[in-house]
């Protein structure tokens, strides 16, 4: 009898080309995702070594991190900020001489890798997916094994197709039950990264599981894996099932015709073997989530929004109490403060965790017919590409938004890591849809809050944090909150 | 890459846990299309009491004189001593660059963050996993007035120093080797051109989709 394999076996199984003696394995990788950031000291080592790109098809490339959002038809000559503009011709200028195909910034398809890869069809069920990005983790929610990795190990990929890699361990989280309405991917992974904390999932691999995680819409696994890495996690993903098939299917990159037929029955097979063995197993009640907001400077620094700031002197660990301390100041904010009132300045509704179509109607369900405070200086909606924003453009949530008082943009990271001139200024607070929170990633003395799409829409209308869970959607209330 | 030879150097002591790639190297440094440089804004927003930018002549900026690596005790430190969860966020390999140009070779710590910790051995950098003890009684060493110097071994997997027994620490047998002998692993990868080949002939017969 065969043994019980987990999802994880099966995609590290299909990819070893050679095992050393130690354990140390040679992988293939299918798809490498590029982008100006990471990758201009990986072409520029390739060229220097005389190399070239071992497969340039499995190469697929976008501006993201350094593009403007605001009008830019002036392209890429008319980038600003002159060292923005130079990486961003430095990937054009890579990607032109070594013959990889890239959304470039004009492009309709241009957007953030992580929106773009899955959008595409680029990144498939199955395959092992790398980018010189953290949150390459995003594309486990198609059943991949897609993980990042640093710009030496860009040029590895680029110049073998292959990384040096040691398995991981693996884990299993199960959401079980079914969420509550307005319960969100978002406030799930945030639950998880509450439970386990930010070094919880070092050195695993991360299967979510449970009723609350097939509930999900694959965009939704798309913001849950998202945050494996903000778990600790360098892979998380999600078992294929008929809603990964239905995704994927009819997408520009997607296979076709007899093709087809034999992807999906060997994709069907991409999930952990009944009674396979984990490293770790841990259990969350789906039910008992509630919308969840971070407090600190850390992802596991979280709270339900109907709780308070919770109180360093309740902390016995004394390192675990001076970190919250340390968060508290940076934070400007005092234990005991209901979330709820919490006032903002700033509301960010993007980046690679939430700027897909779902997130944006879920937002403008919220924004519907509603204004945006008077104390929130401003309020942004950045779509996470070109496709999404021209999508909500058909649909006229565009309209919504900027009714409402939002920003609407152009694609790009923007204010998740504030490297273009998207950004807070220091003490600013914002409730942002990013994933990380940690000090100055939205710019220097900048304060940010996570929270899904629709608790970033509301707390613009409220000027504070409020509970979705209380509010009419599709604006057919009086418009307050 | 440069050969990884014994060394003796002092340790300079960074009592914080969850130290985040951006705090290492904040993102408006990663701009540049550069591998070196970077030594001078290693944890730029503690380092200084101004905001750092790229272009700026460091030399020329208020420093925090609260920060360590501004402590004219840990001056020429190589060996870097930190808390739980060091490396964490985002893949950036500007942050072990920045270690390295500082001049880091060793970083102590009781956990690390997994991007991170592969990204060092592939500059040059040896972080080493420590036992919580090890790491408070390294911590209480190096507050002293005088610095504490400490040499690392790497072929004997050692850590001696005044005041203390020797500790033994662990290291995968493949970094070891490339550290010791400066060894690139794309060359490494590359003498198996023909495993690789194998593998994708093997596998665009049963996934032919993902060689289209
Ligand atoms: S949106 Fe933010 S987290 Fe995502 S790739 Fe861009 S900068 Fe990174």
């Amino acid at each position: 009898m065969m043994s019980a394999k987990t999802l994880y076996d099966k995609l590290w199984e299909s990819h070893v080309v050679r095992t050393d003696e130690n354990g140390t394995a040679l992988i293939y990788i299918d798809r490498h995702l590029v982008h100006e950031v990471t990758s201009p000291q990986a072409f520029e080592g390739l060229r220097l070594a005389g190399r070239k790109p071992w497969r340039t098809g499995a190469n697929l490339a976008t501006p993201d991190h350094n593009v403007p959002t605001t009008e830019r038809s002036g392209g890429v000559s008319a980038i600003v900020d002159p060292i923005s503009r130079t990486q961003v011709e430095t990937l054009d200028d890579n990607c032109d001489s070594f013959g990889i195909t890239e959304f470039k910034m004009l492009d309709p398809r241009q957007g953030i890798v992580h929106v773009v890869g899955p959008e595409q069809g680029a990144t498939l069920p199955g395959m092992t997916v790398v980018c010189g990005d953290s949150h390459t983790s995003t594309h486990g929610a198609m059943g991949a094994l897609a993980f990042g990795i640093g710009t030496s190990e860009v040029e590895h990929a680029l110049a073998t197709q292959c990384l040096i890699q040691k398995k991981s361990k693996a884990m299993l989280i199960r959401v079980e039950g079914a969420v509550t309405p307005g319960i969100t991917a978002k406030d799930i992974v945030l639950a998880i990264i509450g439970e386990i904390g930010t070094a919880g999932g070092t050195g695993y691999a991360i299967e979510f599981a449970g009723q609350a995680i097939r509930d999900l819409s694959i965009e939704g696994r798309l913001t849950l894996c998202n945050m494996a890495i903000e778990a600790g996690a360098r892979a998380g993903f999600v078992a294929v099932d008929e809603k990964t098939i239905d995704y994927v299917k009819g997408r520009p990159y997607a296979p076709e015709g007899e093709n087809w037929e034999s992807a999906v029955s060997y994709w069907r097979n991409l999930h952990s073997d009944e009674g396979a063995v984990f490293d770790k197993e841990v259990v969350l009640d789906g039910s008992a989530i509630k919308p969840q907001v971070t407090w600190g400077t850390s992802p596991e620094m979280v709270v339900s929004v109907d709780e308070s700031v919770p109180d360093p002197v309740a902390e016995a660990d004394e390192v675990k109490a001076g970190g919250m301390r340390r968060a508290l100041e940076y934070m400007g904010l005092e234990a005991g403060t209901p979330i709820e009132q919490i006032k903002l300045d700033r509301i960010f509704i993007g980046s690679c965790t939430n700027s897909r179509i779902e997130d944006l109607r879920a937002a403008a369900d919220v924004a519907k017919g509603r204004q945006v405070a008077a104390n929130i200086k401003q309020a942004l909606v950045v779509p996470g590409s070109g496709l999404v924003k021209a999508q909500a453009e058909a649909e006229g949530l565009d309209k919504i938004f900027t009714e409402a008082g939002f920003e609407w943009r152009e694609p790009g990271c923007s204010m998740c890591l504030a490297m273009n001139a998207d950004r807070l200024e220091p003490g600013e607070r914002c409730a942002s849809t990013s994933n990380r929170n940690f000090e100055g990633r939205q710019g220097q003395g900048g304060r940010t809050h996570l929270v899904s799409p629709a608790m970033a829409a509301a707390a613009a209308v409220a000027g504070h944090f409020t509970d979705i869970s209380a509010l009419k959607l599709g604006g057919d209330d009086d418009g307050e909150i | 890459m440069e050969k990884f030879e014994t060394f003796t150097g002092i340790v300079c002591p960074l009592d914080r846990s969850n130290v985040d790639t951006d705090a290492i190297i904040p993102k408006q440094f990663l701009k540049s299309i550069k591998r070196s440089g970077f030594g001078p804004n290693l944890f730029d927003e503690w380092r200084y009491l101004d905001h750092g930018e790229p272009g700026m002549d460091n030399s020329q900026r208020p420093l925090n004189p609260d920060f360590v690596l501004n402590d004219a005790r840990y001056q020429g430190a190589k060996i870097l001593l930190t808390s739980k969860n060091f490396g964490c966020g985002s893949s950036r390999e500007h942050a072990p660059w920045a270690l390295e140009d500082y001049g880091f070779r060793v970083i102590l710590a009781p956990s690390f963050a997994d991007i991170f910790f592969n990204n060092c051995f592939k500059n040059g950098i040896l972080p080493i996993v420590l036992k919580e003890e090890t790491v408070d009684e390294l911590f209480a060493l190096s507050g002293g007035p005088q610095a504490l110097e400490i040499t690392v071994d790497l072929q004997a997997q050692t850590l001696s120093y005044a005041g203390g027994e020797t500790v033994p620490f662990d290291v995968d047998p493949f970094r070891k080797h490339c550290l010791l002998n400066g060894l690139d692993d794309i060359g490494l990868t590359l003498e198996h051109v023909d495993d690789i080949r194998a593998y994708e002939a093997r596998r665009r017969s049963e996934a032919p989709w993902l060689f289209t």
